[in-house]
């Protein structure tokens, strides 16, 4: 079996498990990928479940890497099915080719056809009868000890990790739980069915992170205090791991009763002085249009993290696609500038919130943050994320006589007061008013402040975290948000294959900087702008921003399925 | 912060601004928005610890029209914006204003979970049973035989919404109704309601001269109530259903509800993070 590279020759492999309700395929990906960090490796791991509320057939897919990894790869090398139940609902998502090694118990089920690829490559292991064999045994744990085996990992890690995961089960439960890994890895075939993993020879700090989580440590680190919540797929995270520790940071958080409400709620604890997020996902964020507008003509900070799901309408709540873009973009009606960011990878929703925080505050604007599914609900094994350095603090009103809240001034950023300031109180407003707040429909009024709104945003200078450039080549991958993992890793296959290439990742997708985009692909021969959703929306962004060569094409590929590097790959060639 | 300087007391028209009514000649409202001011200046609230959030309609333009902190917001979400503020700054005293079409129709579901939330808001509702702003439309409020909409040109022919009974049945803990035509009566309730550490509900009929003439007949028929105000939930029921709709004073008045506390700060992001870090 091969185990395959990926561009800077980090030595991968990509583990899947699949199981019905109950049997725990979630927990045993957890402690797996837990182990896998602390042997030092990385990893990411993402999950797929059927539409039952609990209890349906799940999936964990796991790549596991010498170095971090940000997508997953085009096959599986390894899929141990707990059982065998519904399985084929995740063919697509679980491709597996002829070299592919698959586990399985003969007694949980016949091998599915999709599944059944090659005879000598399928291994079959009592995990039920090893299982029942230890009182309060569990399937998962034996199968737990079988992978950690055939990949290499020391079964000392995995039983620290599994013990730390399992301790609030109780004595019996971690003791059958110990009893059960050590039973699967004795498993393991003498005769060496895969490479193992080389054991890394430094290990640095490293965390294990989901998306979800990573946006809410970054909104905290921005420095957001109070978070209105309207639970949604697959934002619901983020605003659950924010509930506590938001409190522990001495801030607030407040369940609406609509996403209408959310929205609403953040603005006026952000006209209090306090940053101020929500986090939803497509359908809530069509709901909170209307109040975005209000943010933006009032001027009052607010960030929004919208974590992106298969749409339009109710659309595929559990599944990943990059197709809000266009809402986040234009859903406003009137002429309304705000922040659009994506994040590019798991550890990168850290950064992203956080500098959204900072700018929203800084600029006294609206900042949407585009994640999604693959992301939020995804754990990956990083580095502790980097943090933006921008200074990201509101211009305070002091105690000017004559105070005008929305006064012109060179950065276009008004002083604003904050409800406590007695020399400076005013009436924020969503109809258009002159410089002091005062309702006007006067064209002069309007053009000034439309024309304010609009240069504190475009004449900032966002430096060099607009976008993400990497590689070097005449071929030039344009991507944003969950995309630009599959697509550097197809730029350094195909730098590898001798056709040098570079991936420009967009940060900052609004206001959008045509100038540095320009720069950073003036020498590009061939671009394709990769994207997961179906009409090719930031192709047609792109386009609209006039900074597209004529021969640029597009690789638009709708949900749920990931993108994956040999589709960029293959396509990239077709078109040289 | 700033902090008041020192001089003499308020009075209400220190909390009036300057900005100029876009009120009709006779609207209810210029009672309602003195009525505050005098309710403010009794209490003695430093100005800038007063904010006022209103929505979109007639009565939603009333906090440009005071010199206390202000919100116009958007139709309909007053109470939103009003609770997201009192829960980040819990030290200021928040008040809301809005209509009937604001406060029961767009705005309907906010109302019910704003009673049910309980905050110390005081929200006052100032209800002409008509949308003035976009030229007489019914609201939820409006009789059901009213046919002078060209909307609704043979009336709704729907039942009117008890807002004093959705408030009750939704958990406010402090329900009255008041005239804007009894501008010293509508004063001491509004003084009440600021004090009410909860959910402070007060419904204003306040006429609608150009919409709606016959409500200056308001003036002959809405009365004080005769019944002392109950703390108990089921006898206010009866009493809603069963008046006029036009018995002023303080419908029900609950205990005082309980309050969570601000946490306080008690961590650093640097342990937050610990949660992340792998052992190895």
């Amino acid at each position: 079996m091969d185990i395959k590279t990926n561009p800077t020759e980090t030595v991968t492999l990509s583990v899947a498990i699949v199981g019905s309700g109950g049997t725990g395929v979630v927990t045993t990906g957890k402690i797996l990928l837990e182990s896998i960090a602390r042997f030092g490796l990385y990893g990411l791991m993402s999950r797929s479940s059927g539409p039952q509320i609990r209890g349906g057939e799940s999936a964990v897919m796991l790549r596991i890497g010498t170095a971090p990894v940000d997508s997953l790869d085009d096959d599986f090398d390894l899929l141990l099915a707990l059982d065998w139940l519904n399985a084929d609902r995740f063919s697509d998502e679980i491709p597996i080719t002829d070299n592919s090694l698959v586990l399985f118990d003969p007694e949980k089920g016949s091998l599915p056809v999709v599944f059944n690829r090659s005879a000598d490559h399928q291994l079959h292991l009592p995990l039920e009868q090893l299982a029942k064999s230890i009182e309060n045994g569990r399937t998962n744990m034996v199968g737990l000890g079988v992978l950690a085996g055939m990949i290499g990992l020391p079964l000392d890690v995995v039983r620290a990790a599994a013990q730390d995961a399992l301790q609030k089960k109780g004595d019996a439960t971690l003791q059958a739980t110990l009893s059960c890994i050590q039973a699967g890895y004795a498993e393991t075939p003498e005769e060496r069915l895969i490479p193992p993993l080389p054991a890394p020879e430094r290990i640095e700090e490293r965390w294990n992170i989901s998306g979800n989580e990573a946006s809410g440590f970054g909104a905290l680190q921005g420095g957001v205090r109070f978070v209105a919540a309207y639970p949604i797929t697959p934002a619901s995270e983020i605003l659950e791991w924010l509930a506590p520790n938001l409190e522990r940071m001495g801030g607030s958080l407040l369940q609406a009763e609509d996403e209408l409400a959310s929205i609403n709620m953040i603005i006026g604890a952000s006209f209090g002085g306090v940053p101020s997020l929500t986090a939803t996902s497509g359908p809530g964020l069509s709901l909170m249009m209307e109040g975005l507008g209000l943010a933006v003509a009032s001027e009052t900070p607010v960030v929004v993290a919208n974590v992106m799901r298969g749409g339009p309408s109710t659309g595929i709540p559990t599944k990943s696609e990059q197709s809000d873009l266009n809402l986040a973009l234009y859903g406003f009606h009137g002429d309304a500038p705000h922040i659009v960011l994506s994040a590019l990878s798991i550890s990168d929703c850290a950064f992203t919130t956080e500098w959204a925080v900072k700018l929203a505050e800084r600029l006294q604007a609206v900042a949407i943050v585009l994640t999604d599914q693959s992301q939020g609900q995804a754990r990956a094994v990083v580095h502790p994320p980097r943090q933006p350095t921008l200074e990201g603090k509101r211009k305070l009103a002091g105690g000017a006589d004559h105070y005008q809240r929305y006064a012109l001034s060179d950065d276009a950023v008004s002083p604003m007061a904050i409800p406590g300031n007695a020399n400076c109180i005013y009436t924020a407003d969503g109809l258009e008013h002159n410089e002091q707040g005062i309702p006007s429909a006067m064209a002069k009024d309007h053009r000034q402040q439309l024309e304010k709104r609009k240069v504190k945003l475009t004449q900032f200078d966002y430096g060099d975290d607009w976008a993400e450039i990497t590689g070097q080549g005449e071929i030039c991958l344009v991507t944003w948000g969950s995309a630009t993992g599959a697509a550097r890793e197809a730029a350094a296959r195909l730098t590898r294959a001798g056709h040098p290439a570079k991936t420009v990742a967009v940060r900052l997708l609004a206001p959008f900087s045509a100038a540095h985009f320009r720069a950073a692909t003036a020498n590009a021969n061939q671009l394709l702008v990769v994207e997961q959703n179906h009409g090719g929306q930031f192709f047609e962004y792109l386009n609209a921003q006039r900074v597209l060569p004529a021969n640029a094409e597009s690789l638009a590929q709708p949900g749920p399925l990931p993108i994956k590097p040999n589709e960029i790959f293959n396509c990239v060639l077709q078109g040289l | 912060m700033h902090g008041s300087p020192p001089g003499p007391p308020l009075k209400a028209k220190d909390y009036k601004s300057d900005v100029k009514p876009i009120w009709c000649a006779g609207c209810g409202h210029f009672a309602v928005l003195s009525a505050i001011t005098k309710a403010l200046a009794h209490l003695a609230l430093p100005r800038e610890q007063v904010a006022l959030v209103s929505g979109i309609g007639c009565s939603s333009r009333l906090p440009a029209y005071t010199h206390v902190y202000g919100f116009h917001g958007i139709h309909g979400r007053a109470l939103p914006i009003a609770s997201g503020l009192k829960v980040a700054r819990p030290d200021l005293t928040v008040l809301v204003t809005g209509g009937d079409g604001d406060g029961f129709s767009i705005g309907g579901n906010h109302f019910m979970h704003a009673c049910r939330r309980n905050l110390d808001l005081t929200y006052i509702v100032m209800d002409n049973e008509v949308y003035g702003m976009t030229k007489g439309q019914a609201s939820p409020t409006t009789a059901p035989d009213w046919e002078q909409s060209r909307l609704t040109p043979h009336g709704t022919g729907l039942p009117s919404f008890n807002p004093a009974a959705i408030a009750l049945a939704s958990g406010a803990g402090f329900i009255a109704r008041g005239f804007s035509g009894d501008p010293n009566g509508l004063t001491d309730l509004l003084i009440q309601g600021i004090q009410y550490p909860g959910f402070s509900f007060i419904h204003v009929m306040s006429p609608c001269v150009t919409y709606h003439p016959e409500q200056k007949s308001w003036k002959q028929t809405i009365h004080e109530q005769s019944e002392a105000t109950t703390a108990d939930p089921v006898i206010a029921a009866q009493r809603i259903q069963q008046n006029d709709h036009m018995e002023t004073g303080l419908l029900f008045k609950a205990g005082s509800p309980d309050r969570s506390r601000f946490p306080a700060e008690n961590t650093s992001l640097e342990q937050i993070a610990r949660q992340f870090v792998t052992h190895s």
